[in-house]
């Protein structure tokens, strides 16, 4: 068996793990990165519209500082933020993008002179001004007071991770590409590494390392709608979370996005609707209105994705053999302003859809898209449970979103959380010293082996993986979807933990030799099952609804019991998480408060008190 | 409607001995707006668990899904089976080492690729955190993000018949990433710098510019232009003289 050592291992080869990777390299430790696909088709490429960050260059920017960016956050996250953590954000972003600049990235600049902008459709002037001229310029993105959001194009994802892939290419990072983290290797206090399986070869790997982080993005594909990209099926929390000791937070906190086209579930920006696009049922009736007769289209992300499938739940969608959808129209934007303005919109809906949207209605549905939750980190991304495992990027709770996050909020943080976790390792790296227990890494290899073997020769069952899959898809779409509620709450939970067990006696259908694709989705899907029981049975118990969490039959926000972040622990073989609970945040800069928008009750915190 | 679709798809397993290079059928119904994307699970997930290929973003953006289609390197994700005949042949991408089935292995000549031509910015200065932005016109900069925009699919390398003779061929993809960092006012390289690593055979010299990369690059990356300003660039570099504007800056 093939093992490596290394100063610091990175479970992820995307924005976060790379930011790391290079804060330590740079300080002259070794580094290892894994990643299931080459660095630069990791999911941080996908993402489009930009990252925020308060530099005040734009004529629309103007005024704008950390202090404001900070406000916008903590509202934005319900108050279910860690306060500290969202202000070292705000107030290091401007940093990390001027520092992106300097390694290359070709962010869109500040052009002198007067512009046409548009705003719900409607288009106004406003003069750039000459001092500002070539410093970075910054788009409008919903939940901000100003516009903040620093882009290159449309692929402002695509830029700034091949730059930081180049950089860390310059600094001898070392990229392990096709290998996937099955287990994290600890012996009850200190963690000692990962072991990971080749996708080129199906051979297990193991690496020891003196810091181990988990950057491996979003777990979105526990859910069978989603924006995310196809790896993002959270291997390495359930790694985590198999330690027994490192805890998860917020699970039950999943952002959903209301135009995702069917039945691929890419996205379709939320500017169509900001320049005027519409949202039509079957009848093709225009419905927001009906619903949110002020904002109607132009409500939160949430609210929209609430009130859709509100819509479709009364029989108005559209059915097709990929499920209910409606329409987003944009028709009457004109083919000039969808060709240029929506350039992407257009390319998708020609590519994805085979049809023109300057002609052609699309059809859109509220789709998962993000996870808050994750492995729960302290101020400086230490992981609670065991010493020298970190984690950060969307992998991470560390917890700057709380229960909801703003968009262009996310990537921003895989370079400023990148930077800050990165400096902290090195700290870490500089005084601490390790031994790594020959006992101890025999025994996990020995429990990994064992479930290739159980798994090829069908000893536990026959159980077919896709099948347990979609049961668990099932159960997640009905009970843990926009709309929740204790009566399917209740069920889903029941349901999953049949569908645990079901997940324990699959049997491969191949040979299982090799890269084999069924081993791999095999190996993780008892574990996705657990993930899937974090997020419904957090849910369950979370009787309150905050931000993306809404519970039918707790509409209000309740500061009084609940303004409090979920840890999630899974014991060998427990058949349910431990669930604990935490202050959402040390301090209360801004104490808690209406966001401004989404309306809804809530309880404060200073009501009377009654028993949980 | 409702055609049922013939997918002939290229199977080899190099880690099992028992396997050889061959063929297989699968059968499937149509449905609408199919792609490869979607086609290719359903017959994973009912009829052949062990089938590789490789998706990630499946939006088009992320470069991991190109195979042969019909002939032609292309991205599978964004290929509806409704543009095809009802038989569909599915090839992996030549040059690039196979993994297995109609999965290749690009990461790896990717990264060798860009230690080669050392694709980040060559600089002196150092980063100040207190100090404002270095500035830049927004036109040079969206010079840059043009030709930044490739995806690293490696369709193009798979279309060129110099690559197919030789191993050591940079291919357009390289050229072009170069491109990019000579247009850049932050890479200090010189000139001369830059040739070293393309003016000869592996590099502008190989290039038969008959095009079939422009003509399957799925981003539409203006690699014609490219090559033929590198091409003229170098000769007049060679003689000691500035040598032309990229036809990319404003
Ligand atoms: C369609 C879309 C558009 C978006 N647009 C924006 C936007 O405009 N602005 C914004 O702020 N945010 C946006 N987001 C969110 C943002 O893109 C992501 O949150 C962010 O890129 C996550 O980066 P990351 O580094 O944490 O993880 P990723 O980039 O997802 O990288 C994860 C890495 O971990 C590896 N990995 C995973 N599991 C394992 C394992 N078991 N073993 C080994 N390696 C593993 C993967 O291979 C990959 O290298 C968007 C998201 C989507 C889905
Ligand atoms: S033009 Fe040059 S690089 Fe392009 S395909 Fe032809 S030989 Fe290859
Ligand atoms: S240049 Fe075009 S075809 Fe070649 S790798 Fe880049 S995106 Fe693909
Ligand atoms: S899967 Fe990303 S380009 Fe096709």
């Amino acid at each position: 068996m093939l093992t490596l050592y290394t100063d610091l291992l990175c479970i992820g080869a995307g924005l976060a793990g790379e930011r790391c990777a290079v804060e330590a390299a740079g300080a002259g430790f070794e580094v290892i990165c894994l990643s299931l696909v080459p660095a630069r088709r990791s999911h941080s490429c996908c993402a489009q519209g930009g990252m925020q960050a308060a530099l005040g260059n734009c004529a629309m920017g103007e005024g704008d500082c950390p202090d404001v960016h900070f406000q916008d956050t903590v509202k934005g996250s319900d108050w279910g933020c860690d306060q500290d953590v969202a202000w070292l954000f705000a107030e290091t972003a401007p940093v990390e993008m001027r520092r992106l600049a300097h390694w290359g990235v070709p962010w869109n600049r500040v052009e002198p002179g007067v512009h046409t902008y548009y705003k719900g459709g409607k288009p106004f002037e406003k003069e750039e001004l000459e001092e500002n001229r070539g410093l970075i310029h910054a788009r409008a993105f919903g939940g901000t007071a100003k516009w903040r959001t620093c882009y290159a194009s449309d692929g402002t994802g695509h830029s700034v991770l091949y730059t930081m892939d180049n950089r860390a290419a310059q600094l001898g990072v070392q990229v392990h590409d096709r290998t996937e983290v099955i287990s994290l290797i600890h012996d009850g206090e200190n963690c000692l590494g990962a072991v990971a399986r080749s996708l080129r070869t199906g051979e297990l790997v193991v690496y020891l390392a003196r810091a181990t982080l988990i950057a491996s993005g979003g777990f979105g594909r526990i859910y069978r709608n989603s924006t995310n990209a196809v790896i993002n099926d959270g291997g390495a929390h359930i790694a985590a979370l198999d330690t027994g000791m490192v805890p998860l937070g917020n699970m039950e906190a999943v952002q959903f996005h209301p135009t995702g086209i069917v039945p691929t579930d890419i996205l379709v920006t939320e500017g169509c609707r900001g320049d005027g696009g519409t949202l039509l049922d079957k009848d093709l009736h225009r419905f927001m209105p009906d619903y949110e007769p002020e904002k109607a289209e132009l409500a939160s992300r949430d609210v929209v994705s609430r009130r859709m499938t509100e819509h479709m739940r009364k029989g108005k969608g559209v059915s097709t053999p990929y499920g209910d959808h409606l329409w987003l129209d944009i028709r009457h934007l004109g083919e000039k302003h969808i060709r240029t303005k929506l350039r992407e919109v257009d390319e998708i809906c020609q590519y994805f859809l085979g049809i023109d949207p300057v002609n052609a209605l699309i059809p859109v549905r509220p789709t998962q898209h993000y996870s808050m939750g994750g492995v729960r980190t302290n101020r400086d991304g230490h992981a609670y449970g065991l010493t020298g495992l970190f984690s950060a990027g969307e992998a991470a709770c560390w917890d700057m979103h709380g229960f909801n996050r703003l968009g262009g909020n996310s990537l921003a943080e895989t370079v400023v959380a990148g930077g800050i976790v990165g400096q902290k390792i090195v700290e870490y790296l500089k005084g601490s010293e390790v031994s790594f227990p020959t006992g101890v890494v025999r025994d996990q290899v020995a429990r990994d082996q064992e479930r290739i073997e159980a798994l090829i020769n069908g000893e536990n069952g026959s159980e077919n993986v896709f099948d347990v899959r979609e049961a668990m898809f099932d159960v997640l779409e009905y009970a843990a979807g926009i709309y929740r509620n204790g009566d399917d709450l209740e069920r889903g939970v029941g349901e999953l933990q049949e569908i645990h067990e079901r997940a324990n006696r699959i049997g491969l259908k191949t040979s299982g030799v090799g890269a084999n694709p069924e081993l791999a989705l095999a190996l993780k899907m008892p574990g996705m099952v657990r993930l899937a029981l974090c997020v419904t049975y957090g849910a369950l118990l979370r009787t309150e609804s905050r931000g993306s969490h809404t519970r039918e039959d707790f509409p209000e926000r309740n500061d009084r019991d609940w303004l409090s972040r979920t840890l999630a622990t899974w014991k060998d073989g427990a058949s349910l998480p431990n669930l604990t609970y935490e202050e959402a945040s040390p301090v209360y800069t801004i104490p808690p408060g209406e966001r401004g928008y989404g309306g809804g009750k809530i309880i404060p915190r200073d009501a009377a008190k009654e028993e949980k | 409607m409702a055609r049922t679709l013939t997918f002939k798809v290229f199977r080899y397993n190099p880690q099992d001995p028992a396997d050889a290079p061959h063929m297989d059928t699968f059968v499937l119904d149509e449905t609408e707006s199919m792609t490869l994307f979607i086609a290719l699970n359903r017959i994973r997930e009912e009829q052949d668990a062990s089938l590789q290929f490789d998706f990630c973003c499946r939006a088009g953006v992320c470069g991991s899904c190109a195979m042969v289609v019909n002939g032609r390197p292309t991205l599978a994700c964004h290929t509806k089976t409704a543009d095809y005949p009802s038989e569909i042949t599915l090839l992996p991408l030549p040059f690039f080492k196979l993994v297995g089935d109609l999965s290749v292995d690009t990461g790896t000549w990717f990264r060798e690729m860009y230690q080669r031509v050392e694709s980040w910015i060559h600089t002196d200065l150092d980063f100040d955190p207190n100090e404002q932005e270095e500035r830049m016109e927004n036109d040079v900069a969206n010079a840059i993000y043009e030709l930044d925009r490739c995806i690293e699919c490696g369709c193009c390398v798979a279309a060129c018949g110099t690559a197919r003779m030789r191993q050591d061929f940079l291919g357009a993809v390289s050229l072009n990433r170069l491109a990019r960092f000579i247009i850049d006012p932050r890479d200090k390289r010189t000139d001369a710098e830059y040739f070293e690593v393309i003016g000869n055979d592996q590099g502008i010299f190989g290039c038969m510019g008959l095009l079939a990369c422009e003509d399957v690059c799925p981003k539409e990356l203006p690699l014609q232009d490219q090559l033929g300003y590198l091409r003229r660039k170098a000769a007049l570099t060679a003689i000691g003289r500035k040598g032309p504007k990229n036809p990319q800056l404003p």
